[in-house]
């Protein structure tokens, strides 16, 4: 996975690319969570506009950044989800948290 | 229902397989001209079941998990993913949504409601200490007949 990341405002972005699952969610877990310890943004952005697959992995991916993320009294959202994703992140439930956000959205302009 | 094809696949329970098996999967299957939504749909199906072995049957081990992949007439794909590992105690707890055994592992739960969110049915055996077997039926719309 190649993924990017953007820091500004305390607002740290990072966009996913590639397939997420099981196996490759470690990698992305541990690099996130560095970041967020070394930044202690107060919005975690997770893009998920260049991943093309994903499996539940995906979801525990994010529930588990959200924990750790209202543990330091920050907040997560989720954008830019492409339509094939959209199904697993209904069934998920994670709308009930608040973190999707439609896609469309330009995040720059977030808070 | 007559047979078409059928094929199967074993290899060792390491997460990095877990790629490989639903790309092998859907590479079979792609002989169905599924849509782009069906071929999703199997490999993201073949992906929690795959994964279940790697964290949960074969946990802290390495086995063997066996694919078989059955191409029906009607166009209905027929998965068995069968393991050798620690089995299941309580199948009917064991799917219930956001139930998992591995926390830690960050799993939220979700993977055998997405086999049948993402699959026509699920099947599940299981004998503790023997394996797991999941048998997961998804009908193709067939665009093309005599495929």
């Amino acid at each position: 996975m190649k993924n990017k990341i953007s820091i500004s405002n305390r607002e740290l972005t990072y966009r996913l690319s590639g397939e997420i699952d099981h196996h490759s969610a470690k990698a992305a877990r541990e690099l996130i969570d560095t970041l967020i310890q070394q930044q202690r943004p107060i919005l975690l952005r997770l893009d998920f506009s260049d991943v093309g697959f994903m499996d539940s992995s995906g979801i525990g991916l994010i529930m588990g950044r959200y924990r750790m993320m209202t543990l330091y009294g920050g907040r997560v959202t989720v954008v830019n989800v492409p339509d094939e994703l959209k199904r697993m992140m209904q069934l998920s439930g994670l709308g009930a948290l608040g973190v999707l956000e439609e896609k469309g959205e330009v995040y720059e302009t977030a808070e | 229902m007559k047979l078409l094809n059928e094929m199967e696949l074993c290899f060792e329970s390491r997460s990095s397989n877990e790629s490989f098996a639903r790309s092998a999967v859907a590479a079979f299957i792609a002989q169905l001209d599924p849509t782009v939504s069906e071929l999703n749909d199997v490999k993201t199906a073949v992906s929690e079941a795959v994964t279940n072995c790697v964290v949960h049957a074969y946990k802290n081990t390495i086995g063997r998990i066996t694919i078989q992949v059955r191409l029906m007439e009607d166009g209905q794909v027929v998965l068995k993913i069968r393991d050798r590992g620690c089995g299941i105690e309580d199948v009917h707890k064991a799917m219930e949504p956001l139930y998992t055994t591995a926390p830690g592992e960050e799993r939220a739960g979700l993977g055998f409601a997405v086999m049948q969110s993402f699959t026509d049915q699920v099947q599940v055996r299981s004998v503790v200490g023997k394996g797991t077997t999941v048998t997961l039926k998804k009908r193709l719309s067939r665009r093309v007949s005599n495929g």
